[in-house]
């Protein structure tokens, strides 16, 4: 299946869509309007949740706000819908940025509860505040139009509504294509990852809130001005949950998927209302909820993963071709070789009564592979913590070409030239190797919001991918480029994260046990990369365990044995330093 | 606000925060010991309350059938699952648990009922029907599922909360309930009268969490629970069974909601859906004590209560508003006093 078999089936289905209206009775096409209105938000839902991670139960809320806005607006204030759109997606994204300020720092199950929370507060205004109309809601809400033409029938609101959903998901899709979606995909990695990588994880969850309540505010705006009448009910908790529904039912993290599942949800719940009566009797409005919680228990009980990705597994895979040759990204200035690139100075970070690192001192110098070994418990990954920005240490400084970095976030340290590997690899499994490798380049790359849901970020991606490229060839993985990050041995999964690592064009690259776990071709192939990468010039720095890897591969060690600096020398005066032997043997006979 | 309203206000939010605090203990069990933060258990201190008041007008409340509906489920999933594993010979046994055991309850409760039982007797069966419910749901929806993630769990913990609700609909009709007080007894304290009521409340909710705190400190299976809670994989290595241990969590915890139920239906009309809103309240004190201690839930809650008993001084409709925009200070303050190790979500 190539780009052109897709754009076809695209086309097809637009086709039959705009058709619809033509061929179908007028109940089916508000049926459609609806599911067109739902597909929205579960959208929305499908990046927040899907692609970002953050389960969000309150989405209905913000569909509310729009939609009590533009009422307002229109049929309590006799303006026109279209001011109605501006205050409902202006106020809309405000809140949705309020919110995430306060909560998006939260993690897992806490920053779910709080959307619970400010779902269920928001609910309860509706049906409370003066003005609104209280539980009545708000009647006689005008219909959208374009000068003097009003979309009063289903059909003429129809063309609207999946207008905007067949732009949405161009959109959607075009942005997860582009360095912001990659950024956004790589969030369930966790937050060491994507900071790692040079990107505030910070932004990128707010920057997928905001965009999940925009299209929940266009979905509430739609929604408004298609039923021509609100009140509280439809934008409650419960609601909330259906939305969260609709996007796992379709697959959560598939786009299509919002769409798929906010038909599926739709027309189930509609034929649940027209066959309950027939099983049992004057009990329909009762077991319909019950009926349709059961129904999404057993789905995730059973099919977590949702239907678009399954289907999507029998379909044949895209053919990609092999990225061309394409101008190279922006380089940074590296530093002269023999220079002085990083100093830790009197570095002691403590864990309450335990001084993990207590006043270690030592220098990297540009172009030289350093190890930094030691028992367990040395201190070796709290250091590598802090040089990196996962931890902060106590007192000391840390100084990295020329510049202080001791209370840097670890973005900022990643993008100031310090590319970091993981002891255990954080790859983004589902992502091919070239899109991992990719992840690198962020912090290299430039291209906004607009640019990438405008897809007019093609010839930045082009250099991108051919850097990736150019990175997989370097380490020896550039034979196929599109296969699956996570079907890789672990050795290559190790390479590759150096190839992610190279991608930033770092003047340090600090590797966090790099040998731990693999065969010993596999350390051989690694001890042979990392001689040849300083034959480039780069600078390393190596966190190991392995003595052998390290004693026939580093310029210099520095050995730390329960947080202090033992010694610090070369393989040969190490090896033969009694110290060193003590500590790691426990004395010499 | 005169200084006797406030005091009046503080009374009324205290009784109402130790309903709350007795339904957070509860739900601190459960997470602690399976991760699920089970948002019905308001649900089963609002179905207690329609029960007992059914059981007060001298009809058979729907909690027996729906007990028995879940009890068939159950049953039927615990079979499929043994025969799944290859383990027949286990049938029996599960017959026994699932099927025999509640169904004798709710028999016992059907005959007990048609002897025009006095209001303690009453009380018991109303707890009796209830405590199966929770343990029931647990074989069917959770132990499925037990391995997964903390969000799918509260996400199937949210729908299945749904499900009841509509289940209470069901069985109970859409009548709110008010049942007669547990005592007209009163006294006066510093000019302001308190109800006996008030005073029982307060008095269960302390027993009970000093049972539960007995029963965790004193007991081997009190113990094994919280082995459990601490690490499960260390604790089946003990020889502890985590889904025994959930189960035992679960009738715990549910015997816990019961009473909250029991306790409010005097004090407030209780209507099927009234679950939901005692549960998150109770929740919203749970998580002030970080869903894992105890005593933090309990003043959590009753925290909840008296800021509650304000907020509906100051503006009835917008007290749960109120409440619930709370929750979001207190999350970003529990988030940033505890630094939990990062979890990878799972694809």
């Amino acid at each position: 299946m190539t780009r052109l078999h897709v754009q076809l089936a695209a086309m097809v289905a637009m086709l039959c869509l705009a058709a619809a209206p033509f061929l179908l009775p007028p109940f089916t096409i508000t049926l459609m309007n609806y599911i067109g209105v739902y597909s929205l938000v579960a959208i929305g839902l499908a990046l927040l949740t899907g692609v970002g991670g953050i389960v969000s139960f309150g989405q209905a809320a913000f569909v509310g706000i729009a939609a009590y806005a533009t009422a307002w607006v229109s049929a309590l204030n006799g303006q026109s819908p279209w001011v109605g759109l501006l205050l409902a997606l202006t106020l809309t994204c405000s809140i949705a940025t309020l919110l995430g300020l306060a909560t998006l720092r939260l993690q897992g199950h806490f920053l779910s509860l709080s959307t619970v929370a400010w779902g269920l507060a928001i609910g309860f205004l509706f049906g409370n505040v003066e003005g609104l109309g209280r539980f009545n809601g708000i009647a006689s809400i005008p219909p959208i139009s374009f000068g003097s033409y009003a979309l009063v029938s289903s059909a003429q609101v129809y063309f609207l509504i999946w207008g905007i959903v067949a732009a949405v998901l161009w959109i959607g899709y075009n942005l997860l294509d582009s360095r912001l979606g990659r950024a956004m995909r790589a969030l369930r990695g966790g937050n060491t990852l994507v900071e790692s990588l040079g990107i505030s994880a910070f932004r990128i969850k707010l920057l997928i809130f905001v965009i999940a309540a925009f299209l929940a505010a266009l979905s509430g705006w739609l929604y408004a001005h298609m039923s021509r009448f609100i009140s509280p009910g439809p934008f409650d908790a419960g609601m909330g949950i259906e939305y969260l529904m609709m996007s796992m039912v379709g697959g959560a993290g598939s786009l299509l998927g919002g769409v798929v599942g906010a038909a599926i949800v739709t027309l189930l719940k509609n034929s649940v209302q027209d066959y309950l009566p027939l099983i049992a009797k004057g009990a329909s409005g009762q077991l319909e909820i019950v009926a349709f919680s059961a129904l999404f228990i057993l789905f995730l009980q059973w099919a977590r993963q949702g239907i678009v990705p399954f289907v999507g597994r029998y379909l044949p895979k895209l053919r990609r071709d092999r990225p061309q040759p394409a101008p190279a990204l922006p380089r940074r200035a590296q530093p002269a070789p023999g220079e002085l690139l990083l100093k830790v100075d009197g570095a002691e970070r403590r864990f309450g009564g335990l001084v993990a690192v207590n006043n270690v001192s030592f220098d990297v110098r540009s172009g030289e592979i350093l190890a930094v070994i030691g028992p367990n418990g040395a201190g070796k990954s709290t250091m590598f913590n802090c040089l990196t920005g996962a931890l902060r240490v106590n007192k000391g400084d840390i100084v990295f070409a020329g510049r202080s970095i001791t209370r840097e976030a670890q973005s900022r340290i990643a993008k100031a030239g310090i590319a970091r590997t993981f002891q255990h690899v954080k790859l983004r499994p589902r992502m091919s190797l070239l899109e991992n490798v990719m992840l690198g380049t962020y912090a290299r790359t430039r291209t906004g919001l607009l640019a990438s849901a405008l897809r007019l970020n093609r010839r930045e991606e082009a250099s991108a991918q051919f850097e990736a490229l150019r990175q997989l060839e370097r380490v020896g993985l550039g034979d196929k480029p599109f296969d699956i990050a996570g079907n890789l041995p672990l050795g290559n999964q190790r390479i590759l994260e150096i190839a992610r690592a190279l991608a930033a064009d770092p003047a340090l690259l600090v590797l966090d046990e790099p040998a731990a776990g693999l065969r010993r071709q596999e350390k051989l192939r690694l001890a042979e990369l990392l001689r040849s990468l300083r034959n480039d010039h780069l600078t390393i720095l190596i966190v190991e365990h392995d003595m052998e890897f390290v004693m026939s591969l580093v310029d210099r060690i520095v050995v730390l044995d329960f947080g202090s600096k033992l010694c610090e020398g070369d393989p040969a005066a190490i090896r033969n330093d009694e110290r060193v032997q003590e500590a790691y043997l426990g004395g010499v006979a | 606000m005169t200084s006797d309203i406030a005091a009046i206000l503080a009374i009324d939010g205290i009784a109402t925060g130790a309903v709350y605090a007795l339904v957070a203990i509860g739900t601190v069990l459960i997470f602690t010991v399976t991760r699920v933060i089970f948002i019905p258990f308001g649900d089963i201190a609002a179905f207690t309350a329609l029960t007992l008041a059914a059981l007060d007008a001298k009809r058979f409340p729907g909690t027996g059938t729906l007990v028995l509906v879940l009890a068939c489920l159950a049953t039927l999933v615990e079979i499929i699952s043994l025969l799944r594993t290859n383990e027949p010979r286990l049938v029996p046994r599960a017959l026994l648990l699932y099927l025999a055991l509640p169904c004798a309850i709710v028999g016992a409760a059907w005959i007990v009922t048609r002897m025009d039982p006095p209001l303690a007797v009453r009380l018991v069966l109303a707890l009796m029907l209830i405590t199966p419910i929770a343990p029931l749901l647990d074989r069917i929806v959770f132990r499925p599922i037990a391995d997964g993630t903390v969000l799918l769990l509260l996400t199937v913990s949210v729908a299945l909360h749904f499900a009841l609700v509509g289940l209470g609909l069901l069985f109970f009709g859409p009548e709110g309930v008010r049942t007669e007080p547990l005592t007209s007894l009163s006294t006066e304290i510093a000019g302001i009268l308190i109800s006996g009521q008030t005073m029982l409340i307060v008095i269960a909710a302390l027993v009970f969490s000093g049972l539960l705190y007995l029963f965790f400190d004193f007991t081997l299976v009190g113990k094994s629970l919280r082995a459990t809670a601490v690490n499960r994989t260390g604790s089946r290595l003990m020889g502890i069974r985590p889904a025994r241990a959930g189960t035992i969590a679960y009738l715990l915890g549910s015997l816990m909601a019961g009473v909250s139920g029991i306790l409010i239906a005097p004090v407030n009309t209780v209507f099927y859906d009234s679950g939901f809103l005692i549960g998150l309240k109770a929740f919203v004190g749970a998580i002030v004590g970080g869903l894992t201690s105890y005593p933090g839930a309990a003043i959590g809650a009753v925290g909840v209560g008296i800021l509650e008993s304000f907020a509906s001084f100051e503006s009835s409709a917008l007290k749960d508003v109120i409440v619930f925009s709370l929750l979001i200070p207190i999350l970003i303050w529990r988030s940033l006093s505890s630094l939990h190790s990062e979890e990878e979500i799972e694809e």
